[in-house]
């Protein structure tokens, strides 16, 4: 058989019938090449759309949950109703020490100021932050760096500012690093400049500085504006938020069944929405393009099919010239998986200048909607795998049928 | 040569079932011309094909060359077809696609003959036959008679022991009917045995013999003087 395979007669043969007959050629070929072409197309598009989510999402620590205090809504313990619930570091230690599948948590407080420098001010959200930050959600920074932990512990006067703080408060083409910027007639030195995200998870903040000094200057004490809970990859963040607020409503004297205490918002539910969104999508481009696959092995059978039928004549003839049914079947064969691995690679190359095409047009820049559209190779290897051996199997079928008709029979037809 | 003891076929149509040979003698000796004749339905072409291992008989017995022909695979009738038959049709069954050269070759390649030898063989045949220059013709390009004389150096490019010919003149005119059949009678001047099927009573006369068939049996089997055929061309 491999002999048969590397025999320049063989191949002679299959150029011959396939170049002879082009127009069944092309028009099976057309069938798996768009066949390939659309799973490419579609499976590239599918992880480009992926891949663009992820980039948006992919600087958060999506498995987290925001927690901060509102007023209470039920009478517990002598207080009253409509108590202003304050949460404290405390209550974001004990979370983290108590709850269970507790990644990080994070204190956050944030203060609407006015910041001046020189002749220029503006209204800003000033928050005071740790360094954890950065790792929960990625700061681009384009110049100078975060907060750092000698920050917090030095209770350093330094800001972190975002690009729009810069537009309002400098001059263009000023450097912002070093350069002091003033709040509250306090003088904070600039350290650090990240550029604004499409996606904001939270209220949006123009200026960090150290949680510490934060603290310090807005008498705040213990007290924090609201906390960050990072659950741990493999726990479920509903139950964290769940655990949490019980924990924090003991902790603060708030009735177990009170759901007004505290404002919550849960990032790993609305992530999990969008996430569950696209395996759908994904699942959907599965399906279309397995679908698609099969028609394509379909069209080779079906056009196999119809040219056995023409070909009854020559394939009785070449019976009666000694042709034994096996080598009959295996030239039919041989032209089907030729045929289909041939049109399956031009539908790979063609595939692949669809994702190129795609990402040139849709897939520049930083909000583009399609990143990096791509389909692993494997994938692409796998699909043209099964469809030869689909295309072998379906092609075994006319191959079977045309030897099964007498060569008698085969050459009186007419 | 070959041997034909009781030969019984029937074929099938729809529920009932129509006997076509009922009980066929023949035997026929080496260097033999036979002319099978007989009007449509009379079974001849049946027998053609069962000689011709293109179809199997029901009961009897069939000799070729000491070869007792039975319960054959296809595969073993495949390789006997090719070893010991050549065949030529009415409609000359030529592949459309493949030239004059390639056609005459292609029982060899079924042979399992290296390339070179294969085309060297076929065009030693079509040489024979007198088409050495068309070889690299495809079939639309020849005239009949040129496609049928491409059909017989077919036939004989595999050396074959029996040549069969089903109604070799019919899709041909007179004159150049005549010319394929002087070509037939030459070959068998040179030792081939023919067999061949036909319903034109000057082209069986062409025979050195010729066997009458009606409904299913022999009717007359009779020697006659050969008409050459050169006479006419």
């Amino acid at each position: 058989m491999l002999r048969f395979l590397f025999d320049r007669d063989t191949w002679q043969e299959v150029f011959d019938s396939l170049s002879k007959n082009k127009l069944r050629s092309i028009l099976t070929m057309v069938g798996v090449w768009w066949g390939i072409l659309l799973l490419i197309g579609l499976l590239g598009s599918a992880r480009g759309l992926e891949n663009s989510f992820n980039r948006l999402f992919g600087s958060f620590a999506t498995n987290s949950v925001f927690v901060w205090g509102q007023s209470t809504g039920m009478p517990f313990k002598g207080f009253q109703e409509g108590r202003r619930v304050k949460l404290s570091l405390t209550d974001a230690k004990k979370i983290e020490d108590n709850v269970e599948g507790i990644e990080f948590v994070l204190p956050r407080s944030q203060q609407s100021t006015i910041i001046t420098r020189n002749f220029l001010s503006g209204s800003f959200q000033m928050a005071g932050d740790y360094p954890l930050l950065d790792q929960l959600q990625k700061k681009k920074l384009i110049h100078g760096r975060f907060i750092n932990q000698n920050d917090i512990n030095d209770r350093k006067k330094i800001a972190v500012i975002s690009e729009d703080a810069y537009k309002q408060l400098f001059e263009v083409d000023e450097d912002p690093i070093g350069k002091y910027i003033e709040v509250n007639g306090i003088n904070f030195k600039v350290v650090g400049m990240f550029e604004t995200g499409n996606v904001n998870m939270g209220p949006s903040t123009d200026v960090h500085i150290p949680f510490t000094t934060f603290q310090q200057i807005y008498n705040r004490g213990d007290e924090i504006g609201w906390m960050m809970i990072t659950g741990k990859p493999e726990y479920n963040i509903k139950q964290i938020e769940e655990d949490s607020k019980l924990l924090l409503k003991n902790l603060n004297h708030i009735h177990p069944d009170d759901s007004r205490a505290f404002g919550s918002f849960n990032l790993g539910k609305e992530f999990a929405k969008m996430t569950g969104f696209l395996t759908g999508m994904q699942f959907l481009t599965w399906f279309v393009g397995i679908a698609t696959l099969i028609a394509g092995v379909f069209a080779i059978g079906n056009i196999l099919l119809i040219t056995v039928k023409e070909r009854t004549k020559e394939i009785g003839l070449r019976r009666a010239l000694g042709a034994t049914p096996f080598e009959i079947k295996r030239q039919i064969v041989v032209e089907a998986v030729f045929i289909t691995l041939v049109a399956g690679l031009f539908g790979i190359i063609s595939g692949g200048w669809i994702l190129i095409a795609l990402d040139h047009f849709f897939g520049q820049g930083d909000d583009a909607a399609i990143v990096n559209a791509s389909v692993s190779i494997g994938v692409v290897f796998a699909a043209l795998l099964i469809l030869v051996i689909l295309g072998t199997l379906i092609g075994l079928i006319p191959a079977t049928k045309a030897t099964s008709i007498k060569p008698i029979e085969a050459l009186r037809e007419e | 040569m070959l041997k034909i003891n009781q030969l019984h076929k029937s074929y099938k149509i729809g529920d009932s079932s129509l006997h076509v040979l009922k009980g066929i003698d023949l035997s026929v000796e080496e260097g033999e011309m036979v002319a099978i004749m007989g009007s449509s339905g009379s079974g001849k072409s049946t027998l053609l094909n069962i000689i011709g291992m293109l179809d199997e008989a029901d009961e009897g017995e069939y000799i070729l060359d000491g070869l007792p022909i039975k319960n054959l695979t296809e595969k073993k009738a495949a390789v006997y077809r090719n070893k010991f038959l050549g065949f030529i049709f009415q409609s000359f069954n030529l592949i459309n696609y493949k030239n004059a050269l390639e056609n005459v070759a292609l029982p060899l390649y079924y042979q399992g003959l290296k390339r070179k030898e294969r085309l060297e063989k076929a065009s030693y045949h079509l040489e024979k036959v007198g088409l050495s220059a068309w070889g690299h013709h495809l079939p639309k390009e020849l005239s009949g008679g040129q496609k049928q004389r491409v059909a017989i150096a077919r036939a004989l490019a595999a050396n074959p022991k029996l040549l069969l010919a089903d109604e070799p003149t019919g899709a041909l005119d007179t004159k150049t009917s005549h010319e394929i059949m002087a070509f037939i009678q030459h070959l068998n001047d040179e030792g081939k045995t023919i067999l061949m099927v036909t319903h034109e009573e000057d082209i069986a006369n062409m025979c050195k013999r010729i066997v009458r068939l009606r409904d299913g049996i022999i009717l007359e089997d009779t020697k006659v003087n050969q008409v050459r055929a050169e006479q006419y061309v």
